[in-house]
């Protein structure tokens, strides 16, 4: 604006300024000293507990730890393969159920039960069952020419995750503001057009967070396809255990499982709180 | 205004910045007891940005807003000790749609106010009836029209008696056929003497409720005065362009 005059703070903002750094300098001391005081109370109780000798001669034994995260990465690597195969797959199959229960009109009542059932029965069955009856099951029928178990294990990991992210989805797209849809047919964009391009990008935004937690459970979960005899890190963790007489590879086992999931993590935590935030310009509470 | 007596509000060169952008620039401005003060002028003119502040729902980046003697924009403040002598009614009259009429109007009674459910619910009752609601307590808000709604949440926000009411273009988003009840009733909360900040469209309401006008462009108030002045003299070109806009659209 002409004439108009530039921002420079007063003597009154400045000092509400020095005053808000005081107070966030004081609440980050705080915070470090009860974080510490917290951690040195935790480890001081287990490190002084009578069993804690035992406990770490047998989960934290430094050598057998060393000796064993060769084999144990080795069998980690099979496992990301199988878990972006199953991403992969899940996305798909996913994706194919939620529209098939939102398919409307008489026709397609049957696509819409089948896809109603599989979500109801896949939802309930726990994991490891649906691994045990696939892995074991369908070979059985001699219908397959012979195939590793992690083939199997992808199998059972998409059927029972694809169940899960239908429903995410289905909510995601009913999520869609009506008018959204409306305004698409207006323009004469089919049905199937109208689903592509206008709804399900704002369906598949809307519910972005819980299909990343979604991915991130799948990300351990894949650890289950050792109970079908896969050299995954489970299984070779299990092994190193059975020779050394040691548990401390499970231990390494699931630190590398925590570190694998850790980025994922980090970034639906840093998605979700953007989203939040653009939603929210403008508003302080 | 007389100098003897503190002003309810009092806003003193208030600065507000989105990122680079200034939205207000140096406003200052006292509101008296029972005075209605009503703000004018074109949308991003800064009028709700400016309510906000003093609800503290946008801090500000510059300048002292006093409720009474209080600086309520020193941090040690208690936003929402403030925010409870406050009331604020949106243009989207914001009612809580999972609570019944009555339930929105007691809410902050009972939770705020620490009041307990009966004397919350008859001071409700009370406050509906005297706006001609009183039939409708137990309708959740959904089953009014959107003129009966900004009256339950003009109820809702005098239901504590505050010391401060802050219109935010109330009548904005309804039809004009709805428009007359919702300004009726903020001409009974004037003679009953309450003191009201509010921004508005409304010209012919303006000019007939406010006590005194105030023209915002580009976040600095052009000119103020009483709505006889603003509305048949205004002395700035920018007051007699925007108002020339407004009066007469077609022109």
């Amino acid at each position: 604006m002409p004439g108009a005059p530039a921002f420079s703070p007063s003597g009154v903002e400045l000092d509400r300024r020095r005053y808000r750094r005081t107070q966030g300098k004081r609440s980050v001391l705080i915070s470090v000293a009860s974080t510490v005081i917290f951690a040195v109370v935790v480890l001081g109780v287990l490190f002084s507990s009578s069993g804690w000798p035992q406990v770490q001669e047998s989960f934290f034994d430094w050598n057998t730890m060393v000796s064993s995260v060769g084999p144990i990465l080795v069998g980690l690597w099979l496992n990301i393969q199988v878990l972006v195969v199953a991403a992969i797959g899940v996305a798909i199959f996913g994706s194919l159920l939620a529209i098939a229960r939102t398919l409307r009109g008489p026709i397609f009542t049957p696509i819409r039960l089948l896809a109603a059932g599989y979500t109801d029965i896949f939802r309930g069955v726990p994991v490891l069952l649906v691994l045990y009856l696939v892995g074991f099951g369908l070979p059985g029928l001699n219908l397959f020419d012979r195939m590793p178990a992690q083939f199997w294990g992808t199998i059972a990991l998409i059927l029972c995750y694809s169940a899960y992210v239908a429903e995410v989805l289905r909510a995601g797209i009913e999520a869609v503001h009506p008018s959204q849809r409306l305004a698409a047919r207006a323009l004469g964009l089919s049905h199937a057009k109208t689903l592509r391009l206008v709804v399900m990008p704002q369906a598949v935004r809307k519910v972005t967070p819980a299909l990343m937690n979604d991915f991130v459970s799948m990300q351990k979960d894949v650890g289950l396809i050792s109970v079908l005899g896969a050299v995954d890190a489970i299984r070779a963790a299990q092994i190193q255990v059975a020779q050394e007489y040691n548990f401390s590879p499970y231990v390494v086992a699931g630190i590398l499982f925590v570190l694998l999931s850790l980025p994922m993590i980090r970034l639906t935590d840093w998605y979700t709180a953007r989203a939040q935030k653009r939603e929210q310009i403008g508003g302080a509470v | 205004m007389t100098s003897s007596t503190t002003p309810v509000l009092r806003v003193d060169n208030v600065w507000k910045l989105f990122g680079e952008h200034p939205v207000l620039r140096g406003i200052s401005l006292e509101v008296a007891a029972h005075e209605v003060v009503v703000l004018i002028g074109a949308s991003g003119s800064g009028k709700s940005t400016l309510l906000k502040t003093i609800n503290l729902l946008e801090p500000v980046n510059d300048g002292q807003i006093f409720l009474g003697d209080e600086d309520i924009t020193d941090p040690q403040v208690k936003p929402d000790a403030v925010r409870a002598q406050v009331g604020v009614v949106f243009q989207h009259y914001n009612l809580f749609p999972h609570m019944s009429v009555l339930a929105n109007v007691a809410l902050a009674l009972r939770q705020v106010h620490g009041q307990d459910k009966a004397t919350a619910e008859a001071r409700g009752l009370e406050l509906l009836t005297r706006i001609g609601l009183g039939d409708k307590a137990g309708e959740y808000p959904d089953r009014l029209s959107g003129g009966q709604q900004q009256r339950v949440a003009i109820a809702r926000a005098i239901a504590s008696d505050p010391r401060l009411l802050l219109l935010d273009e109330i009548t904005s988003a309804l039809d004009p056929q709805l428009v007359g009840e919702v300004l009726d009733l903020v001409r009974e909360l004037k003679k009953s003497g309450s003191t009201i900040l509010m921004a508005t469209h409304e010209m012919g309401f303006a000019r007939r409720v406010a006590d005194r006008v105030v023209f915002l462009k580009d976040g600095v108030i052009v000119e103020a005065g009483t709505p006889e002045q603003i509305f048949e003299n205004p002395q700035n070109p920018a007051t007699r362009e925007f108002l020339a806009r407004v009066l007469n659209p077609l022109g």
